[in-house]
């Protein structure tokens, strides 16, 4: 088999190549598009942008969640902000900055031409927020506030306090909620979708289970967009929304999607410290808050003294010591693997002794309470309601944890997977961030491709579809029936454990094996602890009640039992890419000082899986990556 | 720690529900209020039981998902959203009351579960600035001054988690409605919908089947994100604004297509 992984991007200087884009597209009349019908698969940043997008412009538009509101999507924890290139403060900023930033955050690992259509967008999403009424942070005089981020030299990060998510994603679903208003879109909240249907060769629907009833019922449309976020729950603990699955991105692959790197996982350096086995989600602490925070932990090893009472020159400030030149704001996977360092040195704080202190003292001494309170007071108390602790008067604690997935469906420069008229776009895609993704590129990523990228390449491809649907195509009948099946097959497992057992054993191996650090030996056992974990899920579970009713139990036993498809191949995926870069450290491929080595030779590529049915596993496919504008150095933020 | 829990149990909206008595020991009093539930579920499945439904996702206090009535108040005694209320907060070997928020136009899907899609269709009716996607003006050409965007956030904040409708003795919807138009009518791009904005949503409150505010407050005492009853006021004075605009209008409010 073959996957075709043309990226087929436009002609012309990198500059010119999204411009030469719009202007040669096929494009759909006005009185024809309401002809079309558009599924969009989740409402977060990327979702709800896209759907109000399509649906202005005047297709028809069905949305799925499973939330029971659009507006709960996990975008909306999104705390710290988005970057764009205004340059408001005078900087030099500029898109080549932005577009290098990114590139070289990501070690590496993205595509040139779609990083610097990202970066070139970027300003346009602000322009858009802020006329829908995004109340971003504004200087005294009126005018937008921005701060600095991980990874960058300069302040292009726009803000909305702590909760910069929240009122990003409510400005597209309010969008989204004036287009349903309006006829034109429609959304099926607690809908889970199940499966993909093909029509020769091509997406033309999907299927789902209402949630309330368990009613399984196709959807069939002239195309399908995925955005269905990100798959870090594969690690049970992690800052994803207890209900975010990779069912969505799984079922598509198993129809035929390539993933790309699947193995590129972050795991964000700021987040509040596990305290017990009965917790079940990690809460991150905004990045933002290593702008004026120190982090540090004692020198000596048998440290017992509060930290307030431990003098300066007995503390660790590692980062700043490391990286004088980036200090603590240096991108987010040297933050997590240093933490993992000085933990693994016996230098860790807290009740597990898997912790680092991040100290305001200095800052609130230098800048004062207000100002201090004015940047992060909303984070301090979502750190108090959780810890008991007042980061006012102790450090805070904190401890890496899986984010976000950089790996995903592997799509062109269009956005479209594999699969003909399947596109994927937020989070779900693998396209922008490389082997690790900077701070407040998520959002900017999920907006760039929901409000201004999609609307013109999903358009390119439904001027060229000739065949309308044909609602009575068997496929979509075959399609519930194969969905049916797989739900009776999970709920007469007849077993006595509940599912949540399986996924934290499930997550226990893939941190320690497939986590912050990688070594060949390690990945190879876990496939085989994954084997033996999935086996015993499928012997044992136990589920109670049916499935014609709502049933959280099975929803959770059918997101998990792709979980384990999933974690399966990234552990191949982590063991075929036999280098370091960005988030995947293979401990054999390391500096002295425990910074990843890349191979550009053989690795500067993207890592496209296929999915097979005949038992031999996954085909591998590569995409090479050029670097024509910039050429790939060692990253380096000493 | 060890609790005893009253839990409501009802299999769907159309039928009767009722209390179910659970014990819970070990548990760490580090866990929020929903893990103890998890904890508490895994046990029931494990002993061939249907586990209890109710919502949650971020468990951050943001997505506004859970919605549990915790002796008689919204989200349980500390003011935050029941995924941050702690184990911690109740004395051991409490007895807690555990309930679905309560409201007629709230029907309940199933045990805790509750369909608050009502809020969304007031958003519906005219919580958003109507424009299209694509390019807009240079957005420091229009600046804000600093405490109306201030002002915006206090109010755009809202998380539609619904504790204010349940904890109201009217059953009134009129925080999260007051909220919205606080948002949006505070900010200059804001201004030329805002009273059919006020006119619209209010409208669509009460075809819900929310009752009207009398100032109880008892809203803002439970809101998670400290939302002020002030809103409610804003929300009115636009609201009368609006019914004078409309009998003046000559040819009727221009509404967007």
């Amino acid at each position: 088999m073959s996957l075709d992984l043309d990226p087929k991007i436009p002609d012309g200087a990198i500059g010119a190549k999204w411009h030469n884009w719009l202007d040669t597209h096929k494009l759909v009349g006005p009185r024809n598009r309401n002809e079309y019908k558009i599924i969009v698969v989740g409402t977060g940043l990327a979702g709800a942008s896209a759907a109000s997008t399509l649906a202005g412009m005047g297709y028809r538009v069905d949305c799925f969640c499973y939330q029971d509101s659009a507006r709960r999507a996990h975008s909306i924890a999104a705390q710290g902000g988005i970057n764009a290139t205004k340059d408001y403060a005078n900087e030099g900023d500029s898109v080549h900055r932005l577009f290098v930033d990114t590139l070289k955050g990501g070690d590496f690992r993205a595509r040139e031409a779609n990083v610097w259509r990202l970066a070139e967008l970027s300003t346009g999403i602000i322009d858009q927020a802020v006329a829908q009424g995004v109340p971003f942070n504004r200087e005294y005089g009126g005018m937008l506030a921005t701060r600095s981020f991980g990874g960058v030299l300069v302040e292009r990060t726009f803000y909305c306090r702590g909760q910069t998510g929240q009122q990003l994603l409510l400005g597209a679903y309010q969008a989204l909620q004036k287009q349903v208003h309006a006829g034109q879109a429609e959304i099926h909240t607690r809908h889970e979708m199940l499966d993909l249907v093909m029509i020769d060769g091509e997406a033309r629907g999907i299927v789902t289970r209402d949630l309330r009833t368990g009613e399984i019922e196709a959807h069939p449309a002239d195309a399908v967009v995925l955005a269905s976020g990100g798959y870090c729950n594969v690690y049970y603990l992690s800052t994803n929304a207890k209900n975010c699955n990779v069912t969505a991105i799984w079922r598509a692959h198993k129809r035929g999607a390539g993933f790309a790197n699947p193995c590129f996982t972050q795991i964000h350096p700021t987040c509040i410290p596990q305290s017990g086995d009965y917790q079940s989600k990690l809460t991150l602490m905004s990045e933002s808050l290593r702008n004026d925070g120190r982090i540090w932990v004692p020198r000596d090893k048998d440290e017992e003294r509060a930290p307030g009472d431990i003098p300066e020159e007995e503390r660790f400030y590692y980062l700043e010591e490391r990286y004088p030149r980036y200090g603590n704001l240096v991108p987010r996977d040297v933050a997590s693997r240093q933490a993992k360092i000085v933990c693994d040195e016996g230098l860790g704080v807290g009740a597990t002794g898997r912790g680092v202190y991040l100290d305001f003292r200095d800052a609130i001494d230098k800048k004062g309470e207000e100002t201090i309170a004015g940047r992060y007071g909303n984070l301090f108390s979502l750190y108090e309601r959780i810890t008991g602790d007042s980061p006012w008067e102790t450090p805070m604690k904190i401890y890496p944890a899986p984010h976000y997935s950089m790996g995903g469906l592997w799509v062109d420069y269009k956005l479209q997977t594999t699969i003909p008229g399947l596109f994927a776009i937020g989070e779900s895609n693998f396209s922008d961030h490389g082997a690790n993704r900077l701070g407040a590129s998520a959002m900017m990523q999920c907006l760039a491709d929901g409000y201004f990228i999609l609307p013109h390449t999903i358009t390119d491809h439904l001027a060229q579809q000739h065949d309308e649907c044909d609602a009575g195509n068997p496929a979509y009948a075959e399609g519930v029936e194969r969905c049916r099946e797989r739900l009776d097959e999970l709920m007469s497992i007849g077993g006595s454990t509940a599912p949540g057992v399986f996924h934290r054993r499930l997550g226990a191996v893939m941190l320690d094996k497939c986590g912050i650090t990688r070594v060949e030996e390690g990945l190879v056992e876990a496939i085989d602890d994954i084997r033996e974990i999935r086996d015993d899920f499928w012997s044992d579970l136990a589920i109670g009640g049916s499935g014609e009713e709502l049933n959280q139990t099975l929803e959770h036993a059918g997101r998990l039992a792709d979980f384990f498809e999933l974690a399966d191949l990234m552990c191949r995926d982590a063991i075929e890419r036999d280098e370091s870069a960005g988030c995947h450290l293979r401990e054999e491929h390391q500096t002295d000082e425990g910074e990843a080595v890349r191979n550009d030779d053989e690795y500067a590529r993207v890592h496209v899986w296929e999915f097979t049915e005949n038992g031999d596993g996954p085909s591998l496919h590569h995409e090479a990556l050029e670097f024509e504008v910039v050429e790939p150095t060692a990253r380096s933020y000493k | 720690m060890k609790f005893t829990l009253n839990v409501w149990r009802q299999p769907d909206h159309g039928t009767a529900g009722g209390f179910e008595r659970h014990q819970v020991d070990e548990i760490d009093g580090e866990a929020s209020f929903l893990e103890m539930l998890d904890v508490l579920n895994e046990r029931i499945v494990h002993d061939g039981g249907v586990a209890i439904a109710y919502d949650r996702d971020c468990m951050e206090g943001i997505c506004g998902s859970c919605d549990l009535l915790i002796d008689g108040i919204p989200h349980g005694p500390r003011q935050v959203t029941s995924c941050q209320t702690y184990m911690r907060d109740f004395p051991d070997g409490a007895e807690i009351s555990v309930e679905p928020f309560r409201n007629s136009a709230f029907g309940v899907i199933r045990d805790l579960v509750v369909d608050r899609s009502p809020l969304d269709r007031i958003i519906e009716a005219g919580g958003y600035i109507s424009v299209t996607s694509g390019p807009k003006p240079e957005p420091n050409t229009n600046p804000v001054h600093p405490e109306a965007q201030e002002h915006a956030m206090d109010a755009a904040v809202c998380i539609a988690c619904g504790a204010c409708v349940a904890a109201c003795p009217n059953g009134s919807a009129m925080l999260f409605t007051g909220a919205k138009v606080a948002h949006l009518n505070s900010l200059p791009q804001g201004e030329p919908e805002r009273f059919d904005r006020a006119h619209d949503m209010v409208t669509q409150h009460d075809a819900e089947g929310f009752g009207g505010c009398s100032n109880h407050g008892e809203c803002q005492a439970v809101c998670p994100q400290e939302i002020s009853i002030k809103v409610i006021g804003e929300l009115y004075a636009d609201y009368r604004k609006a019914m004078v605009h409309r009998l003046r209008a000559r040819r009727g409010s221009i509404k967007a297509q």
